[in-house]
């Protein structure tokens, strides 16, 4: 076993309410690089990820970060949950919660210093947001939430990222901001997986790609396994046989 | 008899109204602190059938032991609240009931039995057994100094607690999900937030009543939030307004004999959520109504400047413009173009005369950038093949007071490199700025 490997995904698969989402995952992230993963809408991108962070039970396999179990290791994770998962009217201004990416180091009971503040502060430069620092978050757009969201990853200071849907409904200059933070995160050595869902940038923003339907379709650089051949088996044909077996399998389990 | 209530009242020189006072004050404000994480958990009504779930506590607490005192009551009222808490949990994780109908199962169940409980008390009892019908509505009237002691303790805890895991609530509230990833136990802190809101709830028993007490949670809370959009503000805000109810209420229900104090605390959070919802600065419903009312201000008079470029243009002249004309361009009656008229001489924007209008310097530039945005966007939707040319005025209508100088620069940009248009021609008053008129290219 390679133990260099930032992400080791072995056997992994995944059930919501017995329903399988995900079979048999084998997969190793490769060091420093900026990884996209890809897939229809359903094919378990998100349970993916969220399986790596232990957010969600896996029914068999394990996941090694680094060589390590997931709990040791979650200070070098950097996570940037999807945008509509969070209710945004909540009262906080942006500053608050790109400082929350602090509380990791901050720990129980305490609050943040001023070098964590020092931190957020810096973060929210990076997406160019400073101006916005006192906002509260509901009077940001779509685009500035999304930063605000990066920012609070950045504020982590981890050494891998992972971001599900970081690109998904912003303005092509939040686009552009954000694509310039990933590859600068990868200039300092960090590797950043990210849920896309954007098959036309895929060749110009990613390295390493993961091709994802219910089951590892393909995984590896991106010239290499971003063909034609590998697209028609992901998104190609309606139901395949995996969730029809996962669909059946549920309903079995919901009789008995 | 009123007044004499009263100024016994006011006085505080008797004990027990220091006791009362001081009591519903704790009540009213643990209830608005804990309330504002509760609404914001959506986790209010949770709080509803914990407090009706508590009933049948209190009257098996009294059956059992024999006693009336606070604390053993208030034990069996926690036991069996939280149990019903409980029961809801399994129901909604274990059957295809959800969550709003297995609160609604639970709170009437529970509720039911409470009450059929405190019925056989009433009819079984001693000479001592009335009185446990006032953790029905509530009566403030009747804490004691231990009672007072008992609360106040359990309300400092709460504080205590509030104080020193208010990050972890705020990062709970805001996104579980993440705050688990930097290894803290969502489902501790949930728990905690769970338990605690709970305590207020079987705290603000005696004074307020089963079935009000949750309205002590939401109202402060909810009142609050129309107030601030930082959550340090907002409790204690929420604790603020709690506060002032539960002396407020408990003052005018020793006023007049037999009023429960339950409701008049409520009517009167009620009066606080009320002022809020209509006079908040920005989220009030005033404000609102005032933003928009500015809003469509703004814009009939961008239209009434376009409208003077726009028929200059088409005239050929820089003349001044009669309200007829005006009304016709447009398409509104002359009495209502008299008025915009008058409201923007007054701002300076026109000059009129004899019924007849001219731009003035400051005018004509708000009414050229009016007419560059309108043009600009009809040109984009038109080029863009988003809309028919005679379909794109309509939308410049409505987006033309919207497009920021910054929206603008971007467009003309576009135009210039994709058309090859020259964005000095777009305007042009007395030019041929006529094949950008309305209804696209001629």
């Amino acid at each position: 076993m390679n133990s260099l490997h930032p992400i080791q995904i072995h056997d992994m698969t995944i059930a919501y309410h017995k329903k399988p989402v995900l079979w048999d995952v084998d997969l190793d992230v490769p060091e420093g690089q900026l990884v996209g993963i890809i897939g229809p809408n359903g094919s378990g991108k998100s349970t993916m990820i969220k399986a790596i962070m232990d957010l969600v039970p896996k029914a068999s396999g394990w996941v090694k970060i680094y060589g390590e179990d997931y709990s040791q290791m979650r200070k070098i994770i950097g996570y940037v949950p999807q945008r509509e998962s969070v209710d945004w009217d909540f009262p906080v201004s942006a500053l608050d919660v790109v400082l929350m990416g602090r509380y990791g180091h901050v720990g129980w009971m305490r609050r943040p210093s001023k070098e964590d503040r020092r931190l957020a502060w810096a973060a929210l430069d990076e997406v160019g947001m400073t101006a916005f620092a006192e906002r509260q978050i509901s009077q940001l757009s779509g685009g500035q939430q999304q930063r605000v969201f990066l920012a609070r990853a950045l504020a982590q200071e981890a050494r891998i990222y992972i971001m599900d849907e970081p690109l998904a409904g912003v303005d092509a200059a939040t686009e552009r901001a954000i694509i310039a933070s990933l590859v600068s995160l990868r200039e300092q050595g960090k590797t950043i997986l990210v849920v896309h869902h954007d098959l036309q940038t895929v060749t110009e923003y990613f390295d390493w790609v993961i091709m994802l339907n219910m089951r590892v379709v393909a995984s590896g650089p991106t010239s290499e396994v971003f063909t034609d051949d590998n697209l028609q088996k992901t998104y190609g044909g309606r139901l395949t046989v995996l969730s029809q077996a996962a669909q059946a399998m549920a309903e079995q389990r919901r009789e008995g | 008899m009123l007044v004499e209530n009263a100024l016994r009242f006011l006085s505080l020189a008797d004990a027990n109204v220091r006791f009362v006072l001081f009591g519903s004050l704790l009540i009213g404000a643990t209830g608005g602190l804990l309330g504002s994480f509760a609404v914001l958990r959506r986790r209010s009504l949770v709080g509803d059938a914990l407090a009706h779930a508590a009933l049948p506590g209190v009257a098996l607490a009294y059956l059992w032991t024999g006693s009336k005192a606070l604390p053993v009551l208030l034990t069996g009222a926690a036991i069996s609240g939280v149990l019903g808490v409980l029961v809801m949990q399994f129901i909604i994780n274990y059957t295809r009931v959800k969550a709003d109908s297995a609160i609604g199962i639970v709170l009437s169940v529970f509720f039911g039995v409470g009450i059929v409980l405190l019925t056989h008390v009433q009819r079984v009892g001693s000479g001592n057994q009335s009185g446990l019908d006032k953790f029905l509505f509530g009566q403030a009237a009747s804490l004691v100094d231990d009672d007072l002691r008992v609360m106040s303790v359990l309300a400092g805890l709460i504080i205590l607690a509030v104080a020193l895991f208010f990050k972890e609530f705020k990062a709970l509230i805001f996104d579980a999900d993440f705050l688990q990833t930097l290894g803290y136990s969502a489902r501790w802190i949930d728990a905690l937030l769970m338990g605690l809101i709970a305590l207020t709830v079987i705290v603000g028993l005696q004074a307020v009543g089963v079935v009000l007490i949750a309205a002590m949670l939401i109202t402060p809370a909810v009142a609050a939030r129309f107030w601030t959009e930082h959550l340090h503000k907002m409790v204690l805000i929420a604790a603020a307004f709690g506060g002032l109810s539960g002396v407020v209420g408990t003052f005018i229900s020793s006023l007049v004999p037999r009023i429960p104090t339950g409701p008049v605390m409520v009517l009167i959070a009620t009066l606080c959520f009320v002022v809020s919802a209509l006079f908040a600065p920005q989220r009030g419903v005033l404000a609102r109504w005032r933003r928009q009312r500015h809003n469509s201000r703004r814009e009939s008079q961008q239209h009434f400047l376009r409208a003077c470029i726009e028929l200059q243009e088409k005239l050929g002249t820089s003349r001044s413009l009669a309200v007829e004309e005006l009304a016709i361009e447009m398409g509104l009656s002359p009495d209502r173009v008299k008025r915009l008229g008058r409201r923007l001489a007054a701002k300076g924007l026109v000059s009129s005369q004899d019924g007849r209008f001219t731009l003035t310097d400051p005018g004509a530039e708000e009414g050229l950038f009016v007419v560059k945005s309108h043009r600009l966007w009809e040109h984009y939707l038109y080029y863009r093949a988003i809309l028919d040319a005679d379909h794109v005025d309509r939308p410049a209508d409505e987006v033309e007071h919207l497009l920021t100088p910054e929206i603008i620069a971007e467009l003309e940009d576009i135009l210039q490199r994709e058309q090859g248009l020259d964005p000095a021609r777009i305007v042009n008053i007395h030019g041929t700025g006529s094949h950008y008129r309305r209804g696209g290219r001629e």
